[in-house]
């Protein structure tokens, strides 16, 4: 409750909305106590008394009521027909929507036919034609205006539920035994609940115009019962004359509508899980680069790509987090390395951090160097790294279908990729993206660049998005897990497409996987990351036959591998550490069979055990490779 | 015996661009007639690609979706479940996504109290001390009990699913693909577990996977599944090291496999047939290196090759 309201005060309008309204509340609470003349008694000889004065603070109507204590009983019962009135609609619309999309098919359709019938109607005329019907007077108009909104209720919370009713913990609560009325009030109810509160809190401003209009109109409140809107009405013939009678309920109605408005903005806001990780600022073009040390060794000569000691943290309040912990790796031209880890490890981090991809905030490179060819890019000014981006280094990502644009045909996307680069005329960059399409093997690529991405199969779509990869010439392709949401017959044509580059076009790859299957058909050298930090690195041979790091081992061990039978399987005890809270010395420690002492101590270096081969561990399982 | 569970020309179709009135203007058959048996305390496994039907086979085995056709038979008796609190007892249903399995505003106490509850109708002292059984079994702390779904990580959600599976008694478990959305190393935490669960208990399941190698680890017998028909069926040791469908062969090539090279074992173009519009024979003929007219035209059956094989195949390859 006090993060929420830390958050609604980040924003200083819902801020002073707040505070306005509570204002407004508390008068409106405490009219019946406060000393004030009684609203309803006429006092023909004093009527239009201007404001400020005697007896009268905000001057008398035409009959010559006192008009603060009018202002006064008058909000307060504009404020509580609002209030009401979206309650009821709210009540209403909202049971009529969760039932129509938790029902869905025939329910559903006959349901919202219904409320598209009525949505149809201008609001007023509706509000009008149901008092006409009900004759006029306070309860009807709220009936009226609350009748009104609850189609715009039923529509909004039909949208959420029918995505919340199929959710799998619906399925599970079914098979639970909970009957469909259980499971809407114990398992769509509570997921609905803050959308419903966020509707309402922006529509009761509304429900205050709206009943003041139909009190305007004479429909709403009968006098002498005051109410903002039948305050103007009454006012509306002395416009010119006495101006003051008509200013005081309309602003009023102004300040009550305005600072429900501007608090309701802020609760939708405050409401938005988006808002707390910050995803909602607009991350900068590149990371953030905080170095408070100097770059360690400088570039090495035949290195393509190098990272040394690269750190990257993620600041999250007061928690950092050491996504990556310090990774040195090189990659020769006309390699494919391979980084291997599990979830969470630091390998997708260690990859966006190359060419300053890593989101700003909350993302920031605080150590270390990344090297192009001998060229700095940490650091390296935005227009460098643009025009490296891409053009000699791409990217392909895991779910092609969210990293390209769903509403431009794949042809399109791939001529603004050439074009962004080079300045060539459409017609060409046309005919270069079917050629781009023809060399990852896309069938009928004259056709297929017509087609927008959700025409394309997953294995299509990843074909779409290495072609686009390719569509500069790239020297070095960064791809992150780019067969695991492929199908493994699918996969097998992937990999054979990306070897097949790397061996036709000399092309450089650093490949980002969990498996160890896809590493070993595709790449010369892996290296396997844990909590951020490099553990072992070396050709992919040796460290398939003997794997230096225990971690190395077990994870090997724990995957299951095809012809190996029915069996069991050996599992790593526990979890990996939280990389807010490293341990200190091997962050594998807590799950290692040959744990000792100094392994929880210091900092434990990654040392080479062979010409190739390093590991990070003081007890590697194997001492020395053999040359 | 009568078996666990057993599927007679089951069939699912899917209705495309339905009007208020009228017709649908196409049919998607998501299952094709299937017919299967499930032993009492069997492991079948049942593979196959995206978009195979593995999911809606077992989403109609629970009845979270109606057959359109076709019978199922849970331990005997047709599958019924219009009273929700006999049928829950009798098969439960493990899920892909921990998390999003587990309501975001209930707590685990809650998440595991309602099946105990509605199914069983326990009083609350009897629930706690059943639940704490059941976290022993799968090794979880009690304490996680008043904290909500999005403080644990996935394997541990993913043990809280298998927890609430067990909290209902059930004897049959349909595990749909409940370690694919896990890390290596908590996947295996994850399947021995459910190993020892089914030794403990004597459980029956089904587990529906894409990954060859979890499913020839953990299975009694492999369901082999593409464009929604059954093509392939036999003991988990023989199928994949001596495929008898060509399908079945090639899902078994394209493993990635350490120590073998990389090879596309198909032409790089292929893709599956397109559901609205399916081939008149068998649904594999467009990818099959061995087809003939006759595949094309008619659709095979699954027929027992005689050695506890059943392959649904004109020209069935050498064991």
């Amino acid at each position: 409750m006090m993060a929420f309201l830390k958050l609604l005060a980040r924003n200083q309008l819902a801020l002073a909305g707040l505070i306005v309204m509570g204002l407004v509340v508390l008068l409106a609470v405490l009219t019946p106590i406060l000393p004030l003349a009684d609203p309803d008694v006429t006092n023909t000889p004093a009527r239009f008394t201007p404001p400020f004065s005697e007896g009268a603070l905000l001057g008398t109507d035409h009959l010559g009521r006192d008009l603060l204590s009018r202002l006064m009983w008058g909000t307060r019962l504009s404020l509580a027909v609002g209030f009401a009135a979206a309650f009821i609609a709210a009540t209403i619309g909202a049971a009529i929507g969760i039932i129509s999309g938790y029902y869905g098919g025939r329910t559903d359709n006959i349901i919202m036919r219904f409320v598209d019938v009525l949505m149809a109607f201008p609001y007023i005329l509706l509000a009008l034609a149901i008092v006409a019907a009900l004759g006029p007077g306070l309860m009807n108009a709220l009936i009226a205006v609350a009748a009104v909104n609850i189609p715009f209720f039923a529509r909004n919370i039909r949208g959420i539920t029918v995505g919340i009713a199929h959710k799998e913990f619906v399925d599970a609560a079914r098979l639970a035994g909970l009957s469909d009325a259980k499971i809407i009030l114990t398992e769509i109810l509570p997921n609905v609940l803050p959308v419903i509160v966020i509707a309402m809190s922006t529509t009761v401003g509304w429900m205050i115009l709206e009943t003041a209009g139909l009190s305007f109109l004479g429909l709403g409140s009968q006098p002498p019962q005051a109410d903002l809107g039948s305050m103007l009405g009454e006012a509306r013939s002395a416009l010119i004359t006495n101006p003051h009678t008509s200013l005081v309920p309309g602003v009023m109605i102004l300040i009550i509508v305005m600072a429900i408005n501007l608090l309701g903005d802020g609760v939708r806001d405050a409401l938005d899980p988006r808002l707390k990780s910050g995803a909602l600022s607009r991350p900068l073009p590149a990371t953030l680069v905080a170095r408070d040390r100097q770059p360690g060794e400088t570039a090495d000569g035949t290195a393509l790509l190098q990272l040394s000691q690269l750190e990257t943290q993620f600041h999250i309040g007061p928690r950092i987090y050491r996504a990556v912990g310090g990774v040195d790796l090189q990659i020769q031209p006309g390699e494919c390395l391979g980084l291997i880890g599990e979830s969470g490890s630091g390998k997708s981090v260690t990859a966006l951090s190359i060419m300053g991809l890593v989101a700003s905030p909350p993302g920031k490179i605080t150590g270390g160097s990344v090297y192009y060819r001998g060229e700095e890019l940490v650091g390296a000014p935005y227009e460098l790294l643009r025009s490296l981006r891409g053009r000699k280094v791409a990217y392909i990502f895991q779910d092609p279908l969210a990293s390209l644009h769903p509403l431009y045909t794949v042809g399109d996307q791939l001529i603004e990729a050439v074009r962004v680069h080079r300045n060539v005329p459409k017609a060409e960059a046309r005919a270069h993206a079917i050629e781009l399409l023809k060399s990852v093997r896309i069938p009928n690529a004259e056709d297929r660049v017509d087609n927008y991405p959700h025409e394309m199969s997953g294995g299509m779509r990843q074909r779409v998005g290495i072609a686009m990869a390719l569509a500069n010439d790239p020297d070095v392709i960064i791809a992150d897990e780019p067969t695991t949401a492929l199908d493994v017959t699918v996969q097998a044509q992937i990999l054979t497409l990306l070897d097949d580059l790397r061996r036709d076009r000399g092309v450089v790859i650093l490949f980002i996987t969990h498996d160890f299957g896809v590493v070993a058909q595709l790449c010369d050298r892996v290296a396997v990351m844990y909590a951020g930090r490099i553990v072992e690195q070396g050709t992919t041979d040796e460290i398939l036959a003997s794997p230096a790091h225990p971690y190395t081992r077990r994870l090997m061990a724990c995957v299951p591998e095809l012809g190996g039978g029915r069996r069991r399987l050996e599992a790593i005890p526990g979890l990996p550490p939280v990389v807010d809270k490293l341990p200190a010395g091997c962050a594998f420690a807590d799950r290692c069979d040959k744990v000792r002492a100094a392994c929880r101590e210091g900092n434990i270096t990654l040392d080479e055990i062979g010409a190739t081969r390093r590991v990070r561990c003081i007890a590697p399982e194997i001492e020395e490779v053999p040359a | 015996m009568t078996a666990a569970l057993k599927l007679t020309k089951l069939k699912k179709d899917f209705p495309v661009g339905k009007s208020l009135f009228g017709p649908p203007r196409a049919v998607v058959h998501a299952v094709q007639p299937v017919t299967l048996e499930v032993a009492k305390g069997e492991t079948l496994g049942i593979v196959g690609e995206s978009g195979c039907g593995k999911s809606t086979l077992a989403r109609m085995l629970v009845g979270l979706l109606p057959a359109t056709k076709g019978t199922i038979e849970i331990e005997g008796a047709a599958l019924d479940n219009a009273d929700p609190a006999a049928f829950g007892k009798k098969i439960q249903y493990v899920f892909q996504d921990p998390i999003s399995s587990l309501n975001p505003r209930k707590t685990i106490r809650q998440i595991m109290d309602a099946p105990l509850k509605h199914l069983h109708g326990m009083a609350a002292p009897e629930r706690r001390k059943r639940i704490a059984e059941i976290f022993a079994a799968v090794n979880l702390r009690e304490e996680f009990l008043d904290r909500y779904p999005h403080e644990f990580s996935g394997g541990q959600a993913q043990r809280i699913g298998i927890a609430r599976a067990l909290a209902a008694e059930a004897r049959i478990l349909i595990l749909d693909e409940p370690v694919s959305a896990l890390d290596v190393s908590v996947q295996a935490q994850v399947l021995n577990l459910l190993a020892d669960l089914k030794a403990e208990f004597g459980l029956t399941y089904l587990f529906i996977t894409h990954d060859l190698a979890v499913v020839e680890a953990v299975s009694d017998r492999i369901a082999v599944l593409y464009f929604g028909a059954l093509v392939e069926l036999g003991p988990a040791e023989r199928i994949f090291s001596a495929p008898r469908h060509p399908y079945t062969k090639l899902l078994a090539e394209s493993a990635p496999v350490v120590g073998r090279d990389l090879k596309a074992p198909e032409g790089r173009e292929t893709e599956l047939p397109d559901p609205l519009n399916p081939p008149p024979g068998c649904s594999f003929a467009a990818r099959c290196p061995f087809a003939s007219d006759q595949c094309r035209a008619e659709v095979p059956e699954l027929i027992d090759q005689g050695d506890g094989v059943s392959v649904a195949c004109f020209h069935p390859l050498e064991a």
